[in-house]
Parts: C-alpha cells; sequence; structure tokens
C-alpha cells in the first residue's frame, strides 16, 4: 500500500538501527543510555508490532508515555458513561475500545450491554448523529473521547446536529488536549516528581500533529531544553526520529524537527482548529488516569451548543469507584513503570480479561506489549 | 483508536463526502476537515475523517533521506570495520 510499504522496508529499518547504534555508541557512559518518551500511544504500538525494542541499540531506552486516549480516561468517567446507559432509554454510541474499559466494580459499556443497555459502536462520530437522525423518538448520546484527532470529526458531528435541527441528540465531551499534559509531564520530569523519569527528548505526535501542527512543541525546546521529533507512524518514521533526536542531544541542540512532513505542518490544519475554537471551551480542569488534574486541559461544548451537552441534558452522580490497586496504569501512564513491571501483567490482565485501561486499547503500552512482545511465560 | 491510516480518494460525493480506498476496500469518509481533494490524493483518515492531505513531495524527500542516511550510515559502518582490521 502506498505511503504504507515504503516506510515499512525491514533492510533500511537494520540500516537506520545501525545508524543509530554507530551516532549513540560511546557518547554516553553505559549506564546512562539515551532515554526518549514517545508521548504518543501509535508510537508505542507500532514500536512493539515491529519489534523495534529488539532492532535498537542498548544505548536507547524508549519510555512510553501517556498518548492513548482511551487509557488516559479515568474510571469515573467511564462510570458516568455507563450510568448513563443504564439509568436513562437511550442509545449511548462510542468507539469499540471504549465498551472494553473497566469501569468500577468491573463493570464496562460492553457488560452493560449484556445486561441490557442500548450501547452500540461506532466507526465514526457521523455514524451516531444519523442513528439519532433516522430515530427521531430516541434519545442518542455519543460518548466522545480522545485527543485533538477525534475531537475535530465531534465538532463537526455537533455542527451537523445543529443544522439538522435534531432534538434527539447530544455529545458527554471527554476531549483532552496534548499540549498541557506535554507541559505537566516535562515539569514533572524535570522535577523527578510522580515517578516520572527525566528524558532526554521525545517523539512527537503523528496525527495530533496533523491538526494543531509543529509550534505548540516549542515549549519543550525553549523552556526546558528538549528536543521534540514529529514522526509518522511507520517503523522507518520512528526509527528516523530516533536518529535525530540522538543527533540532537549529541550536538546540544533542543528544536522542533519534523519529520513528517508528509502530513504535518507547522501550522497544522487550520480549518480544524477554527471549527474546534467555534464548539468548544476549555474546561478549568479535567482529570487524567495516571496524571491527576490537569488545568485548562480538556474540553466541554461552548454554551451555544448547550442542546447538545449531555452533561447539561442528563443529571449525573459523581462516582467513587477506585482503581484496582494493582494495576499500575496510572504508573505506566506517566512513563514510570513498564508494562512488565506490574504483577497482573500478562497473568491475570491480558488483552482478552483486561483490568486496566492499558490492556484494552492497541495503543495501550500493556496490550502493545503483551500482543507484540514480552509475556512473563515466555 | 488513534491509528489513522493513508487512504487513496477515489470519488467525490455530495455534502462534503468522499469514497476512499484502504488497501483495497471502500469507505465513505468525510471531506469536511480538509480543502481542495481531488479523486487520486491521498489523505490521512480517522474515524471516518479525512485529518490532512498527504504531500507526496515531502514523501519522496523523507523516503530520498532515508536512503542518504543508510548509504551514510552503511559507510560509516564499512570504515569502522576497517579501522578496526588495520
Ligand atoms: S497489566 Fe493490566 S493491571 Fe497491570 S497495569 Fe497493565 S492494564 Fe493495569
Amino acid at each position: 500500500m502506498k505511503y504504507i510499504d515504503e516506510f515499512r522496508d525491514s533492510g533500511l529499518a537494520q540500516k537506520l538501527a545501525a545508524a543509530i547504534k554507530n551516532e549513540a555508541q560511546g557518547a554516553r557512559p553505559a549506564a546512562q543510555p539515551f532515554r526518549f518518551m514517545e508521548f504518543c500511544g501509535g508510537h508505542t504500538h507500532a514500536i512493539f508490532r515491529f519489534g523495534l525494542p529488539d532492532l535498537l541499540p542498548p544505548e536507547i531506552k524508549m519510555i512510553h508515555g501517556p498518548g492513548c486516549p482511551v487509557c488516559v480516561l479515568p474510571m469515573a468517567k467511564i462510570d458516568a458513561a455507563i450510568q448513563l446507559a443504564q439509568r436513562y432509554p437511550l442509545t449511548l454510541c462510542t468507539y469499540g475500545d471504549m465498551m472494553r474499559v473497566p469501569g468500577g466494580q468491573r463493570l464496562s459499556l460492553l457488560k452493560a450491554k449484556a445486561a441490557g443497555a442500548d450501547v452500540r459502536m461506532v466507526l465514526s462520530p457521523h455514524d451516531a448523529v444519523m442513528l439519532a437522525k433516522d430515530n427521531p423518538s430516541r434519545e442518542v448520546v455519543f460518548f466522545a473521547i480522545g485527543f485533538e484527532t477525534t475531537t475535530p470529526p465531534t465538532a463537526v458531528i455537533v455542527k451537523q446536529a445543529q443544522a439538522l435541527g435534531l432534538k434527539n441528540f447530544s455529545v458527554f465531551c471527554n476531549h483532552v488536549l496534548t499540549p498541557p499534559a506535554l507541559k505537566w509531564l516535562l515539569e514533572a520530569s524535570a522535577e523527578g516528581a510522580d515517578g516520572v523519569p527525566p528524558s532526554d527528548g521525545f517523539v512527537g505526535p503523528s496525527h495530533v500533529s496533523a491538526i494543531i501542527g509543529t509550534r505548540p512543541y516549542e515549549i519543550a525546546a525553549t523552556a526546558y531544553g528538549k528536543p521534540v521529533v514529529i514522526t509518522g507512524f511507520e517503523p522507518l518514521d520512528v526509527l528516523q526520529a530516533i536518529l535525530m533526536l540522538v543527533r540532537q542531544v549529541k550536538a546540544g541542540r533542543a528544536v522542533v524537527e519534523n519529520e513528517y512532513a508528509r502530513a504535518v505542518t507547522a501550522e497544522g490544519n487550520v480549518k480544524a482548529q477554527a471549527l474546534m475554537a467555534e464548539v468548544f471551551d476549555l474546561r478549568d480542569t479535567f482529570e487524567w488516569r495516571g496524571l491527576g488534574w490537569i488545568p485548562h486541559s480538556a474540553l466541554k461544548l461552548k454554551d451555544a451548543y448547550g442542546a447538545f451537552d449531555a452533561e447539561k441534558r442528563f443529571a449525573l452522580e459523581p462516582s467513587t469507584a477506585k482503581e484496582n490497586p494493582a494495576c499500575q496504569c496510572p504508573a505506566i501512564l506517566r512513563g514510570a513503570k513498564s508494562p512488565e513491571e506490574c504483577k497482573l501483567f500478562g497473568t491475570v490482565c491480558t488483552p482478552e480479561n483486561p483490568i486496566g485501561a492499558c490492556m484494552v486499547s492497541s495503543e495501550g503500552g500493556c496490550a502493545a506489549c503483551y500482543s507484540y512482545g514480552r509475556r512473563k511465560d515466555e | 483508536m488513534c491509528l489513522a491510516i493513508p487512504a487513496k480518494i477515489t470519488e467525490l460525493l455530495e455534502s462534503d463526502r468522499a469514497t476512499a480506498n484502504v488497501g483495497g476496500v471502500n469507505h465513505d469518509i468525510s471531506l469536511s476537515l480538509v480543502e481542495n481533494v481531488a479523486v487520486g490524493d491521498y489523505v490521512i483518515v480517522h474515524v471516518g475523517f479525512a485529518l490532512s492531505k498527504i504531500d507526496p513531495e515531502e514523501a519522496a524527500k523523507t523516503l530520498a533521506l532515508f536512503d542518504e542516511y543508510h548509504a551514510a550510515g552503511a559507510r560509516a559502518i564499512a570504515d569502522k570495520a576497517a579501522e578496526g582490521d588495520a
């Protein structure tokens, strides 16, 4: 497939890995590898899927970050969605992965569905708004999650619902923003807080950057002295980004570089940004799994679109559920631990029987690690 | 769920929609977030929406860069090996 196969050439991957080794070897004492965090779950997935940990020299250590959209949503929000689906006569639509994430009492949207709630998986939010249009007597709620990649599509469907004059459609908005989370990580890593390891640089998100552009990352370079290389999801892209990061660190440079110029520009997708600004307002604060409450890190619908805001249309009681204390998802999302450090990994917790969110989505650190690599029994 | 993929636009449809081909399978997608997309263009599709156009020139430049690096990398490795032999 064009724009996929050429970026997966295994011979070239070996050579790029050799170039990384060449560049990194001897640059640091053996006990001090280059540590780079990939922020985005798509990269975590790619790293495991294409076996990059085995290809990379010991001089390079990758830290998995909080960029899995399903994983960062705290349990209270999953419980709120379950409550919506169970308490009200409505159809709750959401993306497939969300249906399997455990909430409190190990309930999930999938289990709520099995018990009779009307929960449906959609591949696109467009399907949710069409369902509402075709069933005017049925309330339809779209449980919206994700970073800047899924946010503009949600903005489009809210405007579409308004244009269609729908009275039976609303959005439970849980969209979160990448730059505040990156800043949280930069601060925590600079202070050694919350177990966040120091990192030498960041592999920047692919498609979030297609929307927001490369500029929002500049703060990492200018205020924290950390290089960022935005890159694609194919193995050659990731390896190339690592090579570019090693070169920057060795040269004592810290700038934002864009390896993914085929899809990402400095200014990003201006049309999508304008739509987001038109439909959404910043929330004062929002809770992230593993990162806690971060000010101005999430979005809600603007008052002008209040008629489509599920939080305004339905009363929800706050959830008091607690995460399974043995599940290390919060530490994994901060980059403080790796999946194998969780006692439940691959034994009690598997993709078929996930205990935590990181084992559900293929971009979650635990699922990526389990599906393509390391298992305790091996 | 964040894994967006390159798709080729095969047909433009009404109300900002299009047919896009991903690995031989056709999908009905939205073009509401992009501008000036024509049949034959490649776009990155995620949750049924094209997020950005793929710039073929930039893609070619990146691939050319890989080739250069890998030639340079291979040379450097050969040089090192030669030093070791000497
Ligand atoms: S292995 Fe399972 S329980 Fe452990 S951190 Fe990952 S998701 Fe949580």
